[in-house]
Formats: structure tokens, C-alpha cells, sequence
């Protein structure tokens, strides 16, 4: 069988995995596919390459190829994501400095309570707080946004992850929303405690993206589905308990992600210290690659970050809707990968935000369980009535 | 020419910053400030509000300019990452030799395509000797690696060093690998065996 060679771009994180596994077991190769995987130094390198087709599909940020389909990041160009690589998976931290403050003001030091710790977090500062993210649209500022902006004033203050712990020692960010390693990575280093998972904030928020330009999907219909293939492969051995170990061991010897072995371990079991002294918490649905149909690209997902970038971007809600849905390609989605038995929703859109709990709904082969994917508010968004 | 642009060069290694400054100040353009620190990136560049900023492609901080191209300058005008559509082979050869460039809003592509013809040769100029530098670092890495293979088994087998070698390279050929890939199983091997 000839294998076609395919260019995949991705930033050197934890949830990059499914792209990383798809190709060293051989998920790939089994498609007829030999995943070429170039790491980036940026989210914007990545994006100019993709879009200049130096790239034919990339791990991307959800909201990337939303705001470049809208114009709003770099060059624009049409981008969709095939699927979901990974759901949650961030956190929330805080400089040592300001979590003593935070305590002084009375901060139980709770790491899931998000209304307690906003309250706190506005009561320990007076200026705006100087918070980083790493790029400008990412879930990282969209759940920072979404979860502070009724409770305290602040700056986002753009900081590549490597970069976040000494930023925060050296006083430039007061507060951080970054994926994993990072956040353990700035806890080891004593300058930082971790205050909160951004699944605390949502808790089945869309994160990373198997993003392509929507005409190499039109001109490699073949190819778009055999890479699907293989990356729910992926994501489905990579979701399986017993695996952790092994995937740990592959992820961190290859060359591809570069980072201590434990620093892996954390960001897939869910477990890990939230300050330099405390033994090391369990954080439930912390990431997520296949469990609870994470894989499924919804259009009410890409509805939630169109309608907020809109929101931040000062457009119009409407258009910026409609444009971020059809970048969520639930169309492909069913196309490719309905004929190797993957469970299908009923529905390519659902209210974000109702399931409090885990809860079986109507699919293709009956047994889907969904949620929890409720907001920290309670909120309920109907993307059929964007508000 | 030379109009009075305010140029601004994301550099952390000061040769390199040298280079580029150089050219550009050769070409006429003398205002040309170079920002090291990549700490308070966003900050540094509003302060000093420049009408384009060259900044490597390879940089991990070039997503910090992405919040100021987000937002806007000092004085409110829009900054975007440069893309000329209707010149995609100076966007392509800019991509190639490695080098992103931002600019105000305002700017006419005719007052930044001499910038950026200066400063692409420059890259690429910079990017092959970077190249070649490294070539050259690799193969003194490997020769040593190689010696102290040879060492090995000049001592373990009581052999000449010609003939640790051509065992090394016959090694290397039997099993389809390079022959500095077997010289490191063998370090590493007899690391373990210790």
C-alpha cells in the first residue's frame, strides 16, 4: 500500500498527543498515511504556515480557526476543524505573592470553587490584575474572560507558556491560564500556586482542534478522512486508563514533545500538586481526548466562541456565529467516521452548559453518555438563540 | 529613499541584531531600535511605537505581538501582521528565509516592500551560515562520539584504531545504520553495563 505523506503542524503540548500518537502506533500508517509532524515555535508561525499551505493540518487552539475565518488573526483564511483533538485541560494560577493576598482576604484555598476564588482573587488586588494567556484567541483568555469579568478588572498580557513561571516570578502577571505542563511547571519553579481548572469554569469547554484549510478538505476528501481515522484512533487508546503509563513513556522518550516524563503523567491523570507543599489533588474530566463523544466537533461549541469573540472584537454576533459554526465540520465528522462504528449524536448542536452530570442521550449505536458540561454560573447557552 | 521609518527588531542574540541593523542602516533606513528582552514584549513595543517590526519567524515570542496586532498602537492605529496579497511571493520568500514582519495601519506596501527586501536577503543570508554553523557543530559533536567509541573498543578488544573503526563502520553497514548512531548505543550501552 503507498502511504501519503501528510505535513502536521503542532505546538509542543500535552494535548498534541493525538496527532502524536496516530503516528508512532501506527494508526497512520494503517490509514495509508505517514504523518510528517513538525513542531512550531508559536501559535502565529503555526497559523501562517497552515494557511500558506506549508502545513495541510494542524493542531490548533478552537477559536483559532474561528477568528481567522473572520479575518481577525494574521492572514485570513478559511480554516475548519475536522474534529476535536482534546476537551478542558487548562488552569488557572496565581503568583505566590498574590495567593498570601488572597488569603489574607480570607480565600479558603478551595481548588473548585470558582465564585469563591474570583471574589477573592477582585478583593486582593486594587489595580487591574496583569494576567497571561497564551495567545489572543485561545479558550485560555475566552474562559479567563467569561469566568472574571463581572468579578475584577484586568489586562491580558500575551506570554508563551515556557515563559509564564519566570513572568510571574518577576512580577509581570499577578495571574495565568495556561494548559498543562505549564501550570505544574510554574508550581515546581516556587514562583506560582494554582488557584483553578478552567474545567471548574466549564466543564467540557472545547480546547484543541484538528484545524485545515477548508479547501485542501474539499480537494482531499480521501485524505481528510483517513487522518480522522487514525486521530480518533488515537484519541480512544489514549482515553483508556491503562494506557496513561504507556502513553506517558511514548510522548515524553519521543522526540516530539521534549518534556519530563511526570510533567506528562499529571496532565493525563488528572492529578497533580497545586502548590510546592501540598500533596496532589484529583481533578475530574481535567482532559479529556475521547471519553463522552470529546472527539465531536459541536456547532453550539463553535457558536459559544464565536458569539464571545464577537463579544471582545466588538462584530456582529450574528454573522460571527454563523461563521464559527460552519467552521465546525460535524458534516465530515459523520461522513468519516460513521463507517468505522463510531457513536453519533442525534444532534450537531445541543444546549451548552444543561448537563450538570453525566447523561445518556439518543445516538446512532444508543450508548452515548455526554456531560458534565455545565458553566460555573449555571448558565445555559442555546446556539439557536445566541444572546 | 530612505524615508523615516521607525523600525523595530525583535532579536535576542545581539550578532544577529547586529546583522540586521547593519543592512537596514546600510540601505538607508537609520532609526532602528532593537528590543533583546523578551520579557514585557507588548509593553517595550508600545512604548516605543514603531511603524514595523521584524521579528524571526522561529521566535517563541512572536505570539506576544500577536495581542499588540490584536489590539492597536500607542496612538490607536491598527497594527496587522504584514501580508501584501497582492505580492504572496514576497509573503512566501519573507516565510522562507524565516522572518515575520508587523506593521501600523497607514503604511503603503511600497513604503515597507524595500524594508522587507533588505531585511529578507538579510535573514537569508543569516539563516544559511546558521546553517552551516550548525552542520559544523554537529559533526565535531560526532567525531568526538565516534572517538570514544573507537577508545572503547581499542581497550575492550585489544585492537587498532583503524580496526575499531572499520568494526564500527561494518557494524553500521550490517545493521543499516549510521555509523555515529552505533558509536552512541555503544556509549550508552556500556554506560548502563558499568
Amino acid at each position: 500500500m503507498s502511504t501519503h505523506r501528510l505535513n502536521c503542524g503542532y505546538v509542543p503540548l500535552v494535548d498534541s498527543a493525538p496527532l502524536i500518537i496516530a503516528q508512532e502506533l501506527n494508526y497512520a500508517a494503517d490509514e495509508g498515511l505517514n504523518l510528517n509532524l513538525l513542531r512550531q515555535p508559536s501559535w502565529s508561525a503555526l497559523r501562517d504556515l497552515l494557511a500558506l499551505g506549508h502545513l495541510d493540518a494542524a493542531h490548533m487552539l478552537a477559536p483559532m480557526p474561528i477568528a481567522m475565518s473572520l479575518g481577525l488573526s494574521g492572514m485570513t483564511a478559511q480554516i475548519d476543524a475536522l474534529m476535536m483533538l482534546s476537551v478542558n485541560g487548562n488552569v488557572i494560577g496565581v503568583s505566590r505573592d498574590m495567593a498570601g493576598r488572597m488569603r489574607d482576604a480570607g480565600w479558603g484555598g478551595s481548588f473548585v470553587d470558582p465564585v469563591g476564588t474570583a471574589r477573592a482573587l477582585a478583593q486582593a488586588t486594587d489595580a487591574p490584575l496583569k494576567v497571561g494567556i497564551p495567545f489572543p484567541f485561545s479558550m485560555h483568555r475566552l474562559l479567563f474572560d467569561y469566568w472574571l469579568r463581572d468579578a475584577a478588572p484586568f489586562t491580558m498580557i500575551t506570554t508563551p507558556p515556557p515563559l509564564m513561571a519566570d513572568a510571574v516570578a518577576a512580577g509581570e502577571l499577578d495571574v495565568f491560564c495556561v494548559g498543562e505542563p505549564w501550570g505544574s511547571v510554574a508550581v515546581d519553579s516556587g514562583a506560582a500556586e494554582l488557584i483553578l481548572p478552567g474545567a471548574a469554569i466549564w466543564s467540557f469547554a472545547p480546547e484543541k482542534v484538528l484545524g485545515v484549510r477548508r479547501d485542501w478538505a474539499a480537494q482531499n476528501d480521501g485524505l481528510a478522512g483517513a487522518l480522522m481515522r487514525a486521530v480518533y484512533k488515537a484519541a480512544q487508546w489514549l482515553d483508556t486508563p491503562q494506557n496513561h503509563a504507556l502513553a506517558s513513556d511514548i510522548l515524553a522518550r519521543s522526540e516530539h514533545l521534549d518534556l519530563p516524563e511526570n510533567a506528562i503523567d499529571h496532565a493525563l491523570t488528572g492529578n497533580f500538586a497545586i502548590t510546592q507543599t501540598s500533596e496532589p489533588v484529583d481533578v475530574p474530566n481535567f482532559l479529556k481526548f475521547h471519553r463522552n463523544a470529546a472527539t465531536f466537533p459541536w456547532r453550539s461549541q463553535a457558536a459559544w466562541i464565536g458569539a464571545h469573540i464577537a463579544k471582545l472584537h466588538g462584530l456582529d454576533k450574528g454573522h460571527a456565529t454563523k461563521v464559527a459554526q460552519g467552521c465546525f465540520r460535524t458534516d465530515l465528522y459523520r461522513k468519516h467516521l460513521s463507517g468505522v462504528g463510531v457513536d453519533m449524536p442525534g444532534a450537531s448542536a445541543k444546549l451548552e452548559g444543561a448537563m450538570a452530570n453525566r447523561t445518556a442521550v439518543a445516538s446512532t449505536r444508543g450508548d452515548m453518555i455526554l456531560g458534565p458540561d455545565a458553566f460555573f454560573d449555571g448558565a445555559v447557552f442555546d446556539s439557536g438563540d445566541p444572546k | 529613499m530612505s524615508e523615516s521609518l521607525k523600525i523595530a527588531v525583535v532579536e535576542p542574540d545581539r550578532a544577529r541584531a547586529i546583522e540586521i541593523i547593519d543592512a537596514l542602516r546600510a540601505d538607508g533606513w537609520a532609526d532602528v531600535t532593537v528590543i533583546a528582552e523578551m520579557s514585557s514584549l507588548a509593553r517595550k513595543l508600545a512604548e516605543l511605537n514603531p511603524d514595523l517590526v521584524l521579528i524571526d519567524l522561529s521566535n517563541p515570542s512572536r505570539d506576544s505581538l500577536e495581542q499588540v496586532s490584536a489590539a492597536s498602537d500607542a496612538q490607536g492605529r491598527p497594527v496587522a501582521m504584514f501580508v501584501d496579497q497582492s505580492d504572496d511571493e514576497m509573503t512566501a520568500a519573507a516565510m522562507a528565509a524565516g522572518l515575520s514582519a508587523y506593521v501600523v495601519g497607514g503604511l503603503t506596501p511600497d513604503r515597507i516592500k524595500p524594508v522587507l527586501k533588505t531585511a529578507i536577503a538579510r535573514f537569508q543570508m543569516m539563516r544559511q551560515m546558521r546553517r552551516e554553523l550548525d552542520a559544523a557543530k554537529q559533526a565535531l559533536v560526532d567525531r568526538k562520539t565516534i572517538d570514544r567509541a573507537k577508545g572503547m573498543l581499542m581497550r575492550a578488544r585489544a585492537i587498532t584504531e583503524e580496526d575499531a573503526y572499520a568494526l564500527l563502520r561494518k557494524t553500521a553497514m550490517d545493521q543499516n545504520r549510521k555509523v555515529i548512531d552505533v558509536a552512541e548505543a555503544l556509549l550508552t550501552a556500556a554506560a548502563l553495563l558499568k
